[in-house]
């Protein structure tokens, strides 16, 4: 009991005295999980609308696949794309393996399936009439897809919000794919497992204390977003 | 519709700025030897050698090493693959077969040290008796008492390995851990399961004071551990940066480095004994060594 208070208390001591090198991972955990978050967004977001409205057979098997896929760990993630990004495989020659583009791609592919499955749940959630309506009044493809987006934009801010912190808490794929280079690909993740390894428990901690209110102040910017939108 | 507009201008600034990051991939120093990857066991990362030793040579050249540590089966992995472009490990046969299979170039000795039985204090097998190391792992398998192997074709799993040969013992049944992690995490899994452990002295010197665990064997010259630098063969991989490999190279094996890796110290402990330079070894490394952390130095096995 004394042992683990006391390391509790020592990591709370070492956050007064964190180093660059926390800075740095911070920032390379945010530079790479908002890089992925957009990228799946922009992908998975019109993925889900078109899901959510198009009516096509196999669309239930389709979904039922799609969930599944919410369920691949990252350190296979990781591994197909180690096969993929290293040296002597398909994409070798885009020399990519251990850098922070690497974390991004994989980290997406993880996030994707989850942002689509959020946003076809939100689509379909939405009051059938905004789109008849929308069509009625002589709205086109677009102009009825930007309707929707704005109609349901908490439930498709909140695949975002889902997306980001999937990927932001995650370790496997920035392992693997990143291969905890210091100040080059050691996200907040990877440092703690480090640390974990080295037997340093407090520091370990404080790292993770540090994750944690990182991905608070990030959620907070996105609660002003939600807030913004309703007052329209 | 404006708090949309809002949105996407915020996400659309935050993508901006993070693919402004992104694209800053491994940018090489305008002059210099650019970015070099080091391939390395997680006893040199850990120890925390490196970050006295890799700083001047960056500052010097012009260079970023960009470090990797990894078991030494895999590090020789990534080297294999052209993922690396020089490795420092410590394994001389798979080293050896690297290096003869044509993946490796200008192999040079760097450093020893060497390996320790680690065990509970209460010694249950009565390893501290034994007469050889193979002896001494003989003993834990015939008391049954639990051994906790790293189990990650490491540098240090390979002579485990290699100790469990000599000693005719296929081990194997509930009192043997395969980990499959670190140097560092095997030594805390095998202080919370009371377990023997063969660790290399560096790592369990920068653990000491969080353990249990204490040396329940060592010196005899078969537990020599000795550290090899490498660069991947450009012949195989015309696109790894070999002047860059060639360069920390010569950097770590040149009097300085090897004065820096002789001086370097935890706990007031010398880690590693450098060979390169055999003018270092007797050097700031000789001085400060404490009779438990000489281990028995023979002659540096350079190619």
């Amino acid at each position: 009991m004394s042992w683990t208070l006391d390391q509790f208390l020592q990591a709370l001591r070492l956050l007064g005295s964190l180093d660059a090198d926390v800075y740095r991972a911070v920032a390379v955990s945010l530079g790479v999980a908002s890089a992925s978050t957009v990228l799946a967004a922009a992908a998975g977001l019109p993925l889900g609308l078109t899901l959510g409205l198009a009516r096509f057979r196999g669309k239930r098997l389709l979904t039922t696949v799609l969930h599944a896929l919410m369920a691949v760990p990252t350190v296979l993630i990781g591994l197909v794309f180690y096969a993929v990004l290293s040296r002597q495989g398909l994409l070798g020659g885009w020399r990519l393996l251990y850098t922070r583009s690497a974390i991004v791609l994989g980290q997406c592919v993880l996030a994707l399936p989850l942002v689509t499955a959020l946003a076809h749940a939100a689509t379909e959630g939405l009051d059938p009439r905004v789109r008849r309506t929308a069509r009625t009044l002589g709205a086109g493809r677009w102009r009825t897809a930007r309707t929707l987006l704005s109609e349901g934009r908490r439930s498709y801010l909140a695949a975002g919000v889902a997306a980001f912190g999937r990927v932001f808490g995650e370790v496997g794929i920035s392992m693997m794919l990143g291969g905890n280079i210091r100040a080059y690909t050691r996200t907040v993740t990877t440092a703690i497992a480090l640390e974990t390894a080295k037997g340093e428990v407090a520091l370990g901690l404080a790292l993770g204390i540090v994750l944690m209110v990182v991905a608070l102040g990030m959620n907070l910017v996105f609660l002003r977003l939600h807030g913004r939108g309703d007052r329209t | 519709m404006r708090s949309i507009a809002y949105a996407l201008v915020v996400i659309g600034g935050l993508l901006a700025a993070v693919l402004g990051f992104s694209c800053g991939e491994a940018p090489p120093p305008p002059e210099g030897l650019g970015t070099i990857r080091l391939a390395t066991t997680t006893s040199t990362e850990n120890s925390g050698l490196l970050d006295k030793l890799l700083p001047p040579f960056e500052a010097r050249f012009g260079a970023e090493v960009h470090v990797i540590s990894v078991g030494t089966g895999r590090a020789l992995a990534l080297a294999r693959n052209g993922d690396a472009d020089v490795v420092l490990v410590h394994a001389p046969a798979a080293e050896t077969a690297f290096v003869e299979a044509g993946h490796g170039a200008g192999r040079r000795a760097v450093m020893v040290n060497d390996f320790v039985l680690l065990g509970p204090a209460e010694d249950p097998a009565g390893a501290a008796k034994a007469e050889s190391a193979a002896d001494a792992l003989a003993a834990v398998a015939k008391a049954g008492a639990t051994f906790a192997s790293r189990g990650d074709d490491s540098g240090t799993h390979k002579k485990e390995r290699a100790l469990w040969a000599e000693a005719g013992i296929q081990p194997a049944g509930a009192w043997y851990l395969e980990v499959g992690q670190g140097m560092g995490a095997t030594l805390l899994l095998a202080d919370e399961k009371r377990a023997y452990c063969l660790s290399d002295r560096g790592t369990y010197l920068a653990m000491r004071d969080k353990i249990h665990l204490a040396v329940r064997f060592e010196g005899t010259p078969v537990l020599r551990n000795p550290y090899s630098i490498i660069a991947v063969n450009p012949a195989r991989h015309p696109d790894v940066n070999y002047a860059g490999a060639m360069a920390l190279i010569g950097w770590v094996t040149s009097p300085e480095g090897q004065a820096i890796i002789g001086g370097f110290r935890v706990g007031g402990q010398v880690l590693f004994h450098p060979t390169a330079v055999p003018d270092a070894a007797t050097g700031p490394a000789a001085k400060g060594t404490s009779p438990q952390a000489a281990p028995p130095l023979a002659a540096p096995d350079a190619p």
